[in-house]
């Protein structure tokens, strides 16, 4: 094998397929290896046997609810937001030409004990059974407000600085209710928790904005998901750097570490020899003794149903919010639902991933409401997983580790970390540049 | 590149289908070189990886009222430690397992892609074994009758080209695509792609946009 590279990565999750793809694009030579042999790590899709061996050891699958291959379940539930991060960077890269994206068909809210559609507009808002009369007008002037408001244009500013004044203060001045608060800051500018209130009402803008250009653009959902499901991702960004002359390695575990006098990353060793490069980036799997537990634990609940989930109109996929002060918790809790019209499930079943940050020594007992929501299951996986982040930023010994994925319904905070490590690995902030289309990609290539 | 026919062109017979065909066959035995010849009939001896260019589109014309359009996926080098990710073989239905006929390992090679195409792709997958490098015929270690009493055995196809000069490379992707079910809408591609969004395109806000 080659002995030298500019940048090895370890792990094929989804932070460092995007990285080792861009930095392919870039002309790094990039060796990537995974100790797995599939692609994708915490972001991979299990079929249910491989589900079953890694979350119910006890219990084999024998085919109860159809053939394993028809199935792809995500380890880490989360949506694309439609004009999201993610897919710029999809568009950007051309990822698409190796996957197909759909739709989600609905976006629900929690609240007073029934789940509603989230509204996206204001004539939606109208229609809502979530607020009552004059709740409807104050959350529609509110949704008018947000989508009027203009930087440089006072007049559209209702004597509001976005960067003095805090989100609550906002919602004061349109007189919404609590539950309303809720519903926006927690399904629509997607907070999991209400620290949000009192900060400066700027991010909660631009997450709304977001929220609201990203159901503008198919309708019904700000949500997108790829056919067979969120491992594709990682695949489709490792094809990419394959393509631009990444070179691949599943099923290698890392030997050995080797580290210069300076203790600086130097390469590692695996079954195949020796292979040298000076910087590294990584998950945090493969360096345990260089990150540490941010304190926060997630627990996923993958239920499987034959049945849409009550009150969805049959929705053939939903991202459901609960709200934490509706069930007096303090992080929301997420129910992800898809099924086979995103080739993820047999036909007929449906899944519902429910998640949540945990808040007590009884994890299970606070995904009751959301089993109450889904209704009956053919059967549940649980795991519970720690989230990790690393010691240092990197730059001292050129190891860079990317976070675990966090419980957040959608990949910003992914998109984020991607960003942060490249601009500390190359020294600049990541530009996105249209990539050339198939016929240029011939031309360079020389035919 | 050739021009894109539509399904309701013309004559009111004309057939269009469009095919994911996927490669496969053990590195430096010309795959690429395969793609190449067949999509831009060229051919370098120098091509040392593949870099850039692993996706390519070609149409042929089985008849005057049939097209049939392949999306070709090369490996991007994917196979050298058998990195080949499941998105590779996903909706596959033609594969092309390439072998070099003056290496006798790259037959053994060719026969281990041929049972993971079995296991990992779809059910009905019209699998080519492909002999290249014919223009070395005098340096042939694998005889025509081993190969083809292989396939036969495994009820695959078989054909034995040439990248270099040209040999039977389009002969070869006819006969593909006269395996393939012309006539199957399900199987096109078109039609799976008419319920999915297209990212790149921004659509009209003030239109609701039906998907379905």
């Amino acid at each position: 094998m080659d002995e030298s590279y500019d940048v090895i990565v370890l792990g094929t999750g989804l932070t460092e397929c995007i990285l080792s793809g861009l930095l392919s694009i870039d002309g790094k030579k990039v060796l990537h290896i995974d100790k797995q042999d599939y692609y994708g790590g915490e972001s991979a899709s299990l079929n249910l046997t491989q589900l079953y061996k890694k979350f119910k050891p006890s219990k084999e699958y024998n085919d109860q609810f159809g053939k394993d291959r028809d199935w792809c379940v995500d380890l880490i539930p989360k949506f694309l937001m439609a004009n999201g991060e993610l897919t710029n960077i999809l568009v950007h890269t051309d990822v698409t030409r190796y996957m197909e994206f759909k739709h989600i068909s609905g976006s629900f809210v929690y609240r007073d004990g029934r789940i509603a559609k989230v509204p996206s507009n204001q004539t939606e808002a109208i229609a809502s059974p979530l607020m009552g009369f004059f709740e409807k007008r104050r959350m529609k002037n509110f949704l008018e407000f947000i989508m009027k408001f203009k930087d440089d244009d006072l007049k559209t500013h209702y004597g509001l600085d976005f960067d003095k004044n805090t989100m609550d203060e906002v919602y004061n001045k349109f007189g919404l209710e609590r539950g309303t608060k809720d519903f926006i800051g927690h399904s629509m500018a997607l907070w999991s928790n209400d620290l949000y209130l009192n900060l400066k009402a700027r991010e909660t803008y631009d997450r709304i904005m977001l929220y609201l250009s990203s159901v503008a653009r198919y309708g019904k959902s700000p949500y997108i998901y790829p056919l067979y499901g969120l491992g594709e991702l990682p695949q489709g960004f490792a094809r990419l750097s394959a393509i631009y002359g990444g070179t691949f390695m599943l099923d290698t575990p890392v030997e050995e570490v080797l580290y210069d006098d300076e203790e600086k990353f130097q390469g590692v060793k695996t079954k195949e020899g020796i292979a040298k490069a000076p910087i590294v980036i990584a998950d945090p799997t493969y360096f345990p003794s260089k990150v540490k537990a941010t304190g926060e634990k997630v627990i996923r609940a993958m239920c499987i149903l034959d049945h849409p989930i009550p009150n969805t109109s049959e929705s053939d996929s939903a991202q459901i919010i609960i709200p934490q002060n509706q069930i007096g918790r303090k992080n929301d809790i997420y129910i992800a639902v898809i099924s086979n019209s995103h080739n993820v499930t047999n036909k007929g079943y449906y899944l519902a991933i429910i998640s949540t940050i945990i808040e007590t020594d009884k994890p299970h007992l606070e995904l009751e409401s959301a089993f109450k929501i889904i209704g009956n299951t053919k059967d549940v996986l649980m795991g519970i997983a720690e989230l990790y982040e690393s010691l240092n930023d990197g730059t001292e010994n050129n190891i860079y580790i990317s976070k675990s994925y966090d419980p957040s319904s959608h990949f910003e905070s992914t998109t984020d970390d991607v960003k942060s490590i490249y601009k500390r690995v190359t020294g600049h902030d990541l530009i996105l540049k249209k990539r050339a289309t198939a016929e240029e990609e011939a031309e360079l290539a020389g035919l | 590149m050739p021009s894109e026919i539509s399904s309701q062109s013309s004559t009111p017979e004309a057939r269009f289908s469009q095919f994911k065909l996927v490669l496969l066959g053990e590195s430096a035995v010309g795959k690429s070189s395969i793609v190449h010849r067949f999509v831009k009939d060229s051919f370098t001896d120098l091509r040392e990886s593949t870099i850039g260019a692993a996706f390519l589109t070609q149409t042929i014309q089985l008849d005057p009222n049939t097209t049939v359009k392949f999306e070709i996926w090369d490996t991007a080098g994917q196979e050298r430690y058998r990195s080949l990710a499941s998105m590779y073989y996903r909706n596959a239905q033609a594969a092309l397992v390439v072998f070099d006929i003056t290496q006798e390992s790259s037959l053994e090679k060719a026969k281990y892609w041929v049972k993971e195409l079995q296991k990992q792709a779809n059910s009905n997958i019209v699998i080519t074994l492909v002999g290249n490098k014919l223009d070395l015929s005098e340096e042939r270690k694998i005889s025509e009758d081993e190969a083809l009493a292989y396939a036969n055995e495994l009820n695959i196809m078989y054909c034995e080209v040439s990248a270099k000069s040209g040999q039977n490379i389009k002969d070869c992707f006819r006969d593909v695509a006269l395996k393939l079910p012309l006539d199957n809408k399900s199987n096109s591609q078109n039609q799976r792609r008419n319920k999915t969004v297209d990212l790149s395109k921004r659509p009209n806000t003030n239109e609701q946009q039906c998907a379905c």
